[in-house]
């Protein structure tokens, strides 16, 4: 089914994203909301209503995050929002922009994306071990990094797939990333300093994973006749699709997500491609973990399943290459606050469409983008298909 | 191009409890989407998305989100969480099915409150944690400083307050579902203990557990198969002012604004003549009386003398919480107001039993997200 | 495009005033109906599995209805304590991000007498890290009888089944 009306991104922006803020969440989140809306061409009296996007309330230690964090991103007098899927809600938070427009009950939106990891002590990521099953799964001592490698091994395994061949993302990363304003831990790494870096939950290295950050990103969207009115070169979102998996994850084959197969197809039928490999033009898997950009470009069906590694190898995925993956330089690379991280692959899309991502910029005029995020128990994809 | 209308074809609530030892949420949740799909005539393969209600502290549970499509049989479908009360869940799927997408939705409010050892412990974590937090206060310090403030600029008196609570909780006698049906005194609420003055502790409304769902379809789908609908006919949702720091103490900014978007929606002009009953959020009781005021229902100050004159009542002009309210269902965080709304839909389809309003066509729900928001919806619905 | 945000030094963080505030959140999670029996189970040391009669298949961890047929299930099954490694992982980081001397080995265990592919979360034992391998057969390793409390915990570890492969 078609949606009845066309919405647009007019404006986005991003702060830095860095392991220990000295800015709260929402002053991070004001920071990044006023640079969207300063590239929109709309002013804030404009916005007639906003979406927040924040995962885990653990991290930031306070309850009903999305109204503390309100005011920082605009959401003063205002019909304000925040919805919720894990790591998946950064490219949600678009999906939930674009309903809130396309619906016909507001003619713009403003989309922020906000993360504040460091405020957990000693370390964010034991927060995360409140993501199990609270009487089947955390009396065993567990640890977030379990979950990724045991799939990661099941990957590896099914498609025989070598550990260089997935360092070689974090290679194309962190270099891409360089290039990236917002970086926080761009490097040049060769694939042995991967395959050297300390193992921290075999076969997951630590060269493998995407830091714990601070970070806010946001857009703007508007409906048709605004976005024609006040930007020469509205991007457009063709199709937008979301899908959840069951919490039982330990019944389910890792090796393939077929939530984000799901959630892709869904956004590719609204936006009416029959192949995506050629009709996409840059992608933004999500990719907290190197293998999860080979996984996600699998569940997208950029290439068949157990080939992603191989195109990896043969640089198809590069920013030159007939299919640019990450060329922001994703998770690996630029930070991974969790939610805007989501949104910051949105902007980047938003901005290499445009011709506006500086040293970044793909060649050959890209008219079609995909972003992919991912969150949960391994569960949910959501998807944004932008053109144009 | 014609909007179609969106309503709600199916709802399915289990019992508030105080406690709910025996059964898991999930087990819960699945009782109630059974009765919601029984009603709405539908399998879950029909529903194109899901919308569920949570917050993670309340449950315990981060991403909450991932523990909710098995019990509503939504594995591999769009399903997402949205933070906000029942009417934001509402709001949500509306405004999907708006867009022509989708046409079939589904949303979902539980409570496990009881799961919660020590609730201070969880609400004084929604205290702002840089400004307010250190204060070691219970959070319900900002409902006492809102209500003294309340009081002082609108006249009304303590026992006011103390009728509303009185007047709720024995409404829910008549209410199947309720958890705290009960007839007390208004002089049993006065004496209760003093919590944060002026607020005493019977003027808090009771924690209990639930579950609810609910499905909507878009106007084709309702016909297709072949139900009664009770139609969204305006709604509307608001964050006032985030923070205490920047907040009129004496008003409901959210209240105010989101009824007056959503009346206009409707299309109505004048609340009193043209609704025939209202359901408005009491978790405090003198929320009640504010948001009474503040959707329209009576000028400033007035709502007090209303509501002794009997004009809320069952037999008066104008019905407010016939389900009981927070005050006689229980506070279930972002359920009760879903089970507020299954009051209405009763009333508006004709199958109150005992607490039929006669000709009930219009009805207002009104909800917020409690301490320390103040954010919060209107929902208004007819036949 | 500016990029704002002041990116705090380890040693500006240790010098920064900052505010410490410790959570008292505790739970005490309802089991329920479908989890309760099952932890009932692994008191008597056994592990119990529900059967949903339309699509045939058998469930473990047990749940009350079947999440992809929407029915409720009460045909409970009991199963082996033996199963197949479907996927492991080799942790040298605790929890709260400590290195580990001894690494932690935990697995995704395919249950005998579930369903293909219908496994549960566990950790491995008495078992060298490198020796671990997916399709392996392991047994369950039942804490005393006396100590059992109907926990997830009452099986210590699975550990490898010699002479099969």
């Amino acid at each position: 089914m078609k949606p009845y009306r066309k919405v647009a991104v007019i404006g986005a922006g991003l702060t830095k994203f860095m392991r220990r803020a000295l800015e709260t969440g929402r002053e991070l989140s004001f920071y990044a909301a006023k640079e969207a809306l300063s590239s929109s061409g709309l002013k804030f009296k404009d916005i007639q209503s906003v979406v927040m996007a924040t995962a885990p309330d653990a991290f930031d230690g306070v309850h009903m995050k999305g109204e503390y964090l309100a005011d920082g991103a605009g959401g003063f007098k205002r019909p304000y929002m925040r919805s919720y899927v894990g790591g998946g809600s950064g490219v949600f938070a678009i999906i939930h922009g674009w309903y809130m427009v396309a619906s016909g009950m507001f003619d713009t939106c403003l989309v922020v994306a906000e993360e504040k990891m460091s405020s957990c002590q000693p370390h964010p990521q034991a927060a995360f071990n409140s993501i199990y099953d609270h009487t089947l799964e955390r009396p065993l001592g567990v640890n977030l990094l379990w979950i990724f490698a045991l799939e990661m091994q099941r990957y590896m395994h099914v498609h025989k797939i070598s550990e260089e061949e997935i360092a070689l993302v974090s290679v194309k990363n962190k270099k891409n990333a360089l290039d990236h304003p917002s970086a926080q831990v761009a490097e040049e790494v060769t694939v042995k300093d991967v395959l050297n870096s300390e193992i921290m939950a075999w076969p997951v290295r630590r060269l493998m994973v995407s830091p714990t950050s601070d970070g806010a990103a946001a857009i703007v969207l508007a409906a048709e006749h605004i976005a024609r009115r006040v930007s020469e070169k509205p991007v457009w979102i063709e199709g937008i699709g979301w899908c959840l998996d069951t919490s039982f994850w330990t019944n389910r084959d890792l090796y393939y997500p077929d939530y984000v197969e799901k959630a892709a197809r869904m956004a590719y039928e609204m936006a009416g491609i029959k192949e995506p490999s050629k009709e996409i033009h840059i992608a933004e898997p999500y990719d907290p973990f190197a293998y999860k950009e080979l996984h996600h470009m699998e569940g997208l069906l950029l290439c068949k399943r157990g080939e992603a590694a191989k195109l990896t190898a043969k640089g198809v995925t590069q920013r030159n290459g007939d299919l640019p993956v990450c060329p922001s330089g994703g998770l690996l690379g630029v930070g991974n606050p969790i939610a805007a991280a989501g949104l910051m692959k949105v902007c980047e899309i938003f901005w290499q469409l445009r011709g506006e991502a500086g040293k970044r910029q793909v060649p050959g005029n890209p008219k079609r983008g995909v972003a992919q995020a991912w969150g949960d128990l391994m569960q949910v994809g959501t998807v944004v298909v932008l053109g144009i | 191009m014609k909007e179609q209308r969106v309503g709600i074809i199916g709802i399915g609530a289990v019992p508030a409890r105080s406690a709910s030892p025996d059964v898991s949420y999930r087990e819960m949740i699945f009782e109630a989407a059974q009765k919601a799909y029984y009603e709405a005539g539908i399998e879950p393969e029909q529903v194109d998305t899901f919308v569920c209600l949570s917050e993670d502290f309340n449950e315990g549970v981060s991403i909450f989100d991932e523990y909710v499509p098995d019990q509503l049989g939504a594995v591999l479908k769009p399903v997402h969480t949205i933070c906000g009360d029942g009417l934001y869940g509402i709001a949500s799927v509306f405004m999907q099915i708006r867009t022509g997408v989708f046409q079939i939705g589904v949303v979902e409010a539980h409570s496990k409150l009881s799961n919660i050892v020590i609730r201070g412990k969880v609400e004084e974590m929604g205290l702002e944690p840089l400004y307010t937090r250190w204060t070691g206060l219970h959070s319900y310090f900002i409902a006492g400083l809102e209500m003294r403030r309340f009081l002082y600029e609108t006249g009304i008196k303590e026992e006011d307050c103390a009728e509303v609570v009185r007047r709720f909780k024995e409404n829910a006698i008549f209410n199947p579902l309720a958890a705290y049906p009960s007839r007390i005194s208004t002089e049993d609420v006065l004496n209760s203990r003093k919590i944060a003055t002026p607020l005493k502790e019977l003027d808090i409304a009771p924690q209990a557990d639930g579950a609810v769902v609910l499905v909507l379809a878009r106007e084709d789908a309702v016909r297709s198969l072949k139900r009664d609908a009770v139609w969204i006919e305006g709604i509307s949702f608001f964050t006032g002012e985030p923070h205490i720091d920047s907040r009129d103490f004496g008003r409901a900014s959210y209240a105010e604004l989101s009824a007056r978007k959503a009346l206009e929606m409707a299309g109505i002009k004048n609340i009193r003549k043209e609704v025939n009953l209202a359901e408005i959020c009491d978790v405090f009781s003198y929320k009640a009386l504010q948001h009474i005021e503040a959707i329209g229902l009576a000028k400033k100050g007035e709502s007090g003398m209303l509501l002794r004159e009997g004009f809320f009542d069952f037999n008066g002009e104008i019905p407010v919480n016939l389900s009981g309210g927070y005050m006689g269902i229980g506070a279930m965080s972002e359920a009760t107001v879903l089970y507020q709304v299954l009051e209405v839909v009763k009333q508006l389809r004709g199958e109150a039993g005992n607490r039929q309003v006669k000709n009930a066509k219009v009805g207002i729900v009104q909800s917020w997200r409690g301490i320390p928001t103040s954010s919060g919806a209107t929902l208004i619905l007819g036949v | 495009m500016k990029v704002r945000g002041k990116d705090l030094k380890k040693d500006d963080f240790e010098r920064t005033i900052k505010i410490e505030y410790h959570p008292k959140l505790l739970y005490a999670w309802d089991a329920g109906y479908a989890v309760g029996k099952f932890l009932q189970g692994l008191k008597e040391g056994k592990i119990l599995g529900i059967r949903c009669r339309k699509c045939d298949r058998i469930l473990v961890p047990p749940r009350a209805f079947c999440e992809l047929c929407f029915v409720p299930l009460d045909e409970w099954v009991e199963l082996k304590d033996t199963g197949r490694v479907n996927t492991f992982s080799i942790s040298y980081i605790s929890w709260d991000v400590r290195r580990l001397e001894k690494p932690e080995i935990p697995a995704v265990i395919e249950i005998d007498g579930a369903s293909p592919g219908i496994g549960i979360l566990h950790l491995l034992g008495e078992v060298k890290p490198e020796e671990v391998k997916v399709g392996m057969k392991v047994k369950a390793v039942w804490k005393k009888e006396s100590e059992r409390i109907g926990a997830i915990t009452d099986i210590l570890y699975f550990k490898p089944l010699k002479g099969e492969e």
